[in-house]
């Protein structure tokens, strides 16, 4: 693999600011104050980039994104706090298997449908949520017997290595859930219009509270404790967890975006017609995009969870999904830069310095100055801070790298007269 | 009809479209023979857009068959019928508007990038070699069609003569067997219109097409096409060469309106006297 210029100073520029906040960490030098924000604002570029694919790249207007981020939060939450807490980890095998299972599922049945000729969505849908629940109550029942072993297994290890361990996977694992999630509601819905579609997403988000505010009755998740607020939670997220998995977000993503697959995606947004008739399966590149989307706020949800190690329905209420629209809409729709800078920007300002300059008493006006800067921003630079505009290494560079050769042109189409209208 | 039934590339047969009461087609009929200029014109509201729609997939059929190469291609999703070799523009340019000249081109090479999924979020090997292809292809493609300066350039900021060549150049990247063009001539001036009939001549040879045009401008659908099929509304009224179709007096009433062509049958008298 070679590596060109652009590559070599984004690795050395992503290496010198972990080392140098990690540095200003471990020296005491930031205080618990700002690196929680730094987390934050971490956590926050990663689900503002899901939604960035969704929305900026794909042209899905899409309020679900903080659904499936509680449901990443939760989920990782769960198996986390049954391990240090309850020194089980039966939360680990179970949804480890029922994520695997279903995965399964969920792909047999795509087999199976895409032998069918001209299925309706809702069909298709029920087929899906049969072969997902059917084999996912197996996965279920495998996890539960599987928990005995591995339990032993990780309590043979020391401590902080196990919980390090059962933190990796369940963050994945929150990830893995989040998006089958979104896949079985996103089947039937991102057939409706864009318009139509960001209203039932934000219906998602509602229900989602809902279920969390009552986890511990309708959902039977005791130690979710409904509205009063899960606790315990181990706070594992370090910086070095985040800045982790942002960098591989953001490569990952910038690799899909510069690939025939991200043309795609993206010319779903400025023309379905034009890009049905140029070949594209739109509907799976809708589908494709909200799933890898709602994965990645899936994960952020789980590193949010074990930073301040509690969480609590309210903050996931749907005044609150609006945080990474406000980002996503900062930033620039379909600029990775923009949601990146927008990320850290909304943290460090509105959740810190504000909070700090503000008087006493004044915290409330964060909510006005938000809007104000959304409005300004809206007059002056509609297409947000960064338009389409990405750093160097995040561009496509294919056509870049070579000089285009001036082919000498061969068709009639050379004589015709410059138009200008 | 004359035509040799294994040349034939396009059959439509009692093809009927029916949006709620209105018929917008009814028992259409049309046979296009392989390598054929084609031409499809009418009075507005005449239903020809729906006939492209139809064929295209983007509408589904009331009745009626179409075949494609002797298979019928009814019920199948837009992109199918793509993959399956036709292609089109639009009336109204309808450009990825916000991407690239290149990025316009390399989407309709989508279905033979020839790399997977995995490939490209891991930035295989595999993904560099048949992504340089790919780019290169589309430029050597571009400069076919005299827009290779201009491959980097946002699409919706060329001039709208290079919009026109761009989405016919877009339709023909995917090497398709039939093209469909929706009014390639509209909002084009007489000169430009020339250049646009040698640039579809030129398509035909080099492409190995055929073209089913639908044009307003009789000049160009006059000068290009060597059959035409006329309708009216949402019905195939006459079909021939041009002489033909300029002569019938079906044809003169339906543009001009009823009793019009006894008028052009004495105008003619008056004129040859």
């Amino acid at each position: 693999m070679k590596f060109d210029k652009s590559t070599i100073i984004f690795m050395v520029g992503a290496i010198a600011v972990f080392a140098i906040v990690q540095l200003l960490i471990t020296f005491g030098i930031l205080n618990p104050f700002w690196t929680t924000i730094l987390r934050t604002a971490a956590v926050m570029a990663i689900v503002s980039l899901g939604l960035n694919l969704i929305y900026g790249f794909n042209g899905q207007f899409s309020l679900g994104q903080w659904g499936f981020y509680a449901i990443g939060a939760y989920a990782a939450a769960d198996v986390t706090y049954r391990f240090s807490q309850l020194q089980n980890a039966n939360g680990l095998t179970v949804l480890f298997m029922v994520a695997l299972l279903s995965t399964v599922g969920l792909v047999l049945a795509q087999l199976f449908i895409s032998k069918i000729r001209g299925l309706d969505p809702l069909s298709a849908l029920v087929l899906y949520l049969v072969a997902t629940i059917a084999l996912g109550y197996v996965g279920f029942l495998i996890g539960k017997v599987a928990a005995g072993p591995v339990t032993s297994l990780l309590v043979s290890m020391p401590k902080d290595v196990a919980t390090q361990i059962v933190f990796f996977i369940s963050v994945l694992l929150a990830g893995i859930v989040a998006a089958e999630i979104s896949f079985l509601f996103g089947l039937p819905i991102l057939t409706l219009g864009s318009d139509y579609f960001g209203i039932a997403t934000l219906g998602f988000t509602i229900i989602i509270k809902v279920l969390l505010d009552n986890s511990d009755t309708l959902l039977g998740f005791e130690e979710m404790k409904g509205a009063r607020g899960m606790i315990g939670i181990p706070k594992i997220t370090s910086w070095f967890w985040v800045f982790l998995f942002l960098v591989v977000t953001v490569i990952l993503v910038r690799n899909l975006l510069n690939s025939t697959y991200g043309r795609a995606i993206k010319s779903v947004r400025e023309d379905e017609l034009a890009a049905k008739a140029m070949g594209i399966d739109i509907a799976n590149f809708k589908i494709v995009t909200f799933v890898i989307g709602s994965f990645l706020a899936g994960i952020a949800g789980a590193l949010y969870a074990h930073i301040n190690g509690f969480l609590h329905p309210n903050s996931f209420n749907f005044i609150k999904s609006f945080d990474p629209m406000i980002i996503v809409v900062f930033g620039g729709l379909g600029s990775i830069t923009g949601t990146l800078v927008a990320s850290f920007a909304w943290a460090l300002v509105l959740e810190g310095f504000l909070r700090l300059w503000l008087p006493e008493g004044f915290e409330t006006w964060r909510f006005v100055v938000y809007p104000i800067l959304l409005l300004i921003m809206m007059l002056l630079k509609p297409n947000g801070i960064f338009g389409g505009y990405e750093m160097p290494y995040l561009q496509d560079l294919l056509p870049f790298k070579k000089k285009v050769k001036k082919a000498e042109p061969i068709g009639p189409a050379n004589d015709s007269p410059e138009v200008t209208q | 009809m004359s035509e040799n039934p294994t040349n034939i590339v396009l059959e439509i047969h009692d093809l009927c479209k029916n949006f709620g009461g209105l018929r917008a087609v009814r028992d259409m009929e049309l046979m296009i023979p392989q390598g054929a200029l084609y031409g499809l014109i009418g009075p507005n509201g005449a239903g020809k857009t729906t006939v492209f729609n139809l064929i295209t997939g983007i509408y589904g059929s009331t009745s009626g068959q179409i075949l494609f190469n002797g298979n019928s291609i009814n019920g199948y999703e837009p992109h199918e019928i793509n993959q399956m070799g036709i292609a089109r523009t639009f009336q109204n340019i309808r450009l990825f508007s916000n991407l690239s000249v290149l990025d316009n081109v390399r989407i309709a090479y989508h279905g033979h990038a020839g790399y997977s999924f995995t490939d490209a979020l891991f930035r295989s090997r595999n993904y560099e070699v048949k992504e340089n292809e790919l780019t290169d292809q589309a430029i050597e493609f571009l400069s076919v069609f005299n827009l290779q300066d201009r491959i980097h350039e946002v699409a919706k900021n060329l001039p709208y003569g290079e919009q026109r060549r761009l989405e016919i150049a877009r339709a023909l990247a995917a090497s398709p067997k039939l093209l469909l063009l929706d009014e390639p001539a509209a909002g084009m001036n007489p000169n430009e219109s020339v250049a646009l009939m040698d640039l579809i001549h030129f398509i035909r040879e080099r492409f190995n097409l055929t073209i089913l045009l639908i044009e307003h401008q009789m000049r160009v659908v006059m000068g290009v096409c060597e059959m035409i099929t006329v309708m009216d509304f949402g019905e195939r009224i006459a079909f021939g060469n041009p002489d033909e179709i300029q002569s019938n007096p079906k044809v003169i009433e339906a543009y001009l309106g009823p009793g019009a062509s006894v008028l052009a049958e004495k105008f003619k008298r008056k004129k040859t006297r």
